[in-house]
């Protein structure tokens, strides 16, 4: 017990003399929490729209007043031919072309008129295929009020929507869990690695290897400071996430303490287990961002789990923050208890048995 | 009992022999050298001594405890300073005198009277962090800490490598004391003028050990008659005289190169036949370990 002390106050001095893992951990929460939900946004936003308007009739006119008035949209100076707008989207000057046919107004009651065309920029998809629908609806929207309006028969609203959890479908509230994740998996997987390869780079190890210091000792030594650490990241984060973006977790506070715990402990021994592997800092590194790829793009972080193909869902089976994730999401979006997410729990504790067991098994002593 | 007995290691890293059945025995209280140049294979069994490597044949134990069965014995009775400065660099040199009298479960004063003459040394720098020492002061910490729980065995893998002249004839003095304290000792060096501060040495080279003996008996043995050659050409000197009949070896030395000769040379006709050299003096020369070191490595 009292070596584990010395060892600890030994890793605490060095954590606070470095000048820069000092403050790292204190800058790195705030900065990803104060700019990371701003940016890592599907919200589509400011999609340009150019309208070649052949019809010019009481009803474009409703429909180019509604488009600009749309947060999503934003109006570039229409074009008086297809062409010509195509021009525009071409060099990038407009995202979505909306072409409204002759007479289409007249046709609408009497006929069926030529349909409206849009045409979009889908290089980048989401812009594509959201900023369309979108499209979509604001001119519905404009036709049936105007129907309305003229006391014509419109097409009854069959549909309402209501979003649960998350009412204002604010991409943020999906966002801020993942990231939160992600400062763990860096904060607590890459310091613990580098921590200890930084003992062999530097022959340290080499004196606590000769010494009888107990192997378990010591890698418990190296894994502490980085749970009291973890703890305290995932506490800046969530201040920060209450006070910024007014989000505070719906169901018990308790739990997402829980589930960081365990999730600290997996990453933890995860990192001392690769810095055991290996030699040098590069090759932890190396390793530590293959799974940081891995971990952020196929648990479900950022995608969700259901739309990937049915191999990589099963893969998914094998990744800690998969369940971490579930966890956050459920716990601070929908309030969920202990009850619905208990096989998530199970599955971090797992995780953490195994990795702390093969964090101390592949410590060697011996060469 | 000896507190070292070394008896047929063999360690192989690849296709390279580092240790190649190497025999050796250390008697309790020696200072012993290990003499020998870079890639001799020293440090490798030095890391087999101190259980760091385990040897892929062949036995050794240290202190009576066997490498392989009693390694945590070890762990408990012996003293190893690396090659490399290996200290915490950020904590202050009290700070890693402590940490390690700690890892040992011994603290500071019970071996104060062992490490005191050293320690004063450094004393006015204690608070300090060793990463800022100066290269002497590094070396004199690690010496502490290495001694901090009372070893039975200390082992120094080239304590005076990048040390300056001064400084590591202080450090010997201060291995001097410590045998003073019935403190085992096995030094590794590849300065061969170090050799004499050892009581017993063994000369090693490419994972073999060439002689095992005291200083003076080495030296003793040599028994080729050597000269000391010098001129304004060093270089034509060096490459002309190992072409004159008699001549068995040249090799530079220090300020003059040593020829190794055959019972016949003869010194007049060495001279003449290199008179085209300017300033040609030749003068009997005492043998030392390093002439020995480099017979034996020829054989």
């Amino acid at each position: 017990m009292k070596q584990l002390f010395i060892l600890l106050q030994k890793e605490f001095i060095q954590i606070k003399r470095d000048p820069f893992i000092s403050k790292l951990i204190i800058m790195f929460p705030i900065l990803v929490m104060l700019v990371m939900p701003w940016v890592t946004t599907m919200d589509i936003r400011n999609v340009c729209v150019t309208i070649v308007d052949k019809d010019n009739s009481s009803l474009s006119r409703r429909m180019t007043s509604d488009i600009k008035a749309s947060e999503y949209f934003t109006l570039t100076p229409s074009a008086s031919s297809y062409n010509e707008a195509k021009a525009m989207l071409e060099d990038l000057k407009t995202d979505i072309i909306l072409c409204i046919p002759e007479n289409f107004e007249r046709n609408l009651t009497n006929s069926t008129p030529e349909k409206i065309n849009i045409s979009a920029n889908a290089v980048n998809a989401t812009k594509g295929s959201l900023g369309s629908q979108y499209l979509v609806q604001t001119i519905m929207s404009s036709i049936s009020k105007q129907n309305q309006e003229k006391g014509l028969s419109t097409p009854l609203e069959l549909v309402t929507i209501k979003n649960y959890y998350n009412e204002t479908l604010n991409y943020k509230y999906l966002m801020i869990p993942a990231l939160m994740i992600i400062l763990l998996i860096v904060i607590c997987g890459f310091l613990s690695a580098v921590n200890i390869v930084i003992e062999k780079e530097n022959g340290t190890i080499e004196q606590i290897n000769v010494s009888p210091i107990n192997r378990f000792t010591f890698i418990l030594a190296k894994l502490i400071p980085f749970w009291i650490i973890g703890l305290f990241v995932i506490s800046i984060a969530m201040l920060i996430t209450w006070l910024v973006y007014g989000l505070a977790p719906v169901g018990s506070i308790g739990y997402i303490y829980l589930a960081s715990i365990l999730f600290i402990l997996v990453f933890s021994g995860f990192g001392v287990t690769i810095a055991n592997k290996s030699d040098n800092i590069q090759q932890t590194m190396f390793v530590m961002f293959f799974f940081l790829l891995t971990f952020m793009l196929l648990s479900g972080l950022l995608t969700p789990i259901s739309s990937m193909p049915k191999w990589a869902q099963y893969a998914t089976i094998i990744l800690p923050p998969r369940y971490f994730i579930d966890i956050m999401r459920g716990v601070y979006l929908k309030g969920s208890g202990f009850m619905d997410l208990w096989y998530n729990f199970l599955a971090l504790g797992i995780f953490a048995v195994a990795f702390n067991l093969l964090a101390a098994k592949t410590y060697k002593k011996q060469g | 009992m000896n507190a070292i007995e070394i008896e047929n290691i063999s360690k192989q890293f690849g296709k390279v022999k580092a240790l190649d059945d190497v025999c050796l025995e250390v008697k309790e209280g020696e200072c012993f050298g290990l003499i020998g140049p870079d890639g001799a294979g020293k440090t490798t069994l030095f890391r087999i001594l101190t259980t760091l490597l385990s040897p892929d044949n062949g036995k050794a134990s240290v202190n009576g405890f066997d490498v392989k069965r009693d390694y945590l014995e070890i762990r408990k009775c012996v003293g190893y300073m690396p090659g490399r400065f290996s200290l915490y660099q950020d904590l202050s040199v009290e700070e890693n005198l402590e940490f390690f009298a700690a890892l040992f479960n011994t603290k500071i004063k019970d071996s104060y009277s062992l490490i005191e003459p050293i320690y004063k040394q450094i004393e006015p720098f204690k608070t300090r962090r060793a990463g800022k020492l100066s290269g002497g002061m590094k070396q004199k910490l690690a010496l502490c800490c290495a001694l901090i729980h009372y070893p039975k065995v200390l082992f120094l893998d080239e304590p005076t490598t990048g040390v300056d002249a001064v400084s590591r004839s202080e450090f010997w003095d201060m291995l001097a004391g410590l045998k003073a304290k019935r403190i085992t000792i096995l030094v590794s060096t590849p300065y061969m003028d170090e050799a004499s501060r050892c009581e017993r040495i063994a000369l090693c080279n490419e994972g073999k050990i060439l002689t095992t003996n005291t200083p003076k008996n080495i030296v003793d043995g040599y028994n080729d008659e050597l000269y000391a050659i010098s001129a304004d050409n060093m270089f034509e000197l060096l490459s002309l005289s190992r072409k004159v009949k008699g001549v068995k070896e040249c090799y530079p030395f220090g300020e003059s190169h040593h020829l190794v000769v055959e019972k016949d040379f003869d010194k007049e006709y060495f001279a003449n036949e290199l008179n085209q050299i300017k300033n040609l003096q030749i003068k009997k020369a005492s043998p030392s370990i390093e002439d020995m070191f480099i017979k034996l490595m020829k054989r």
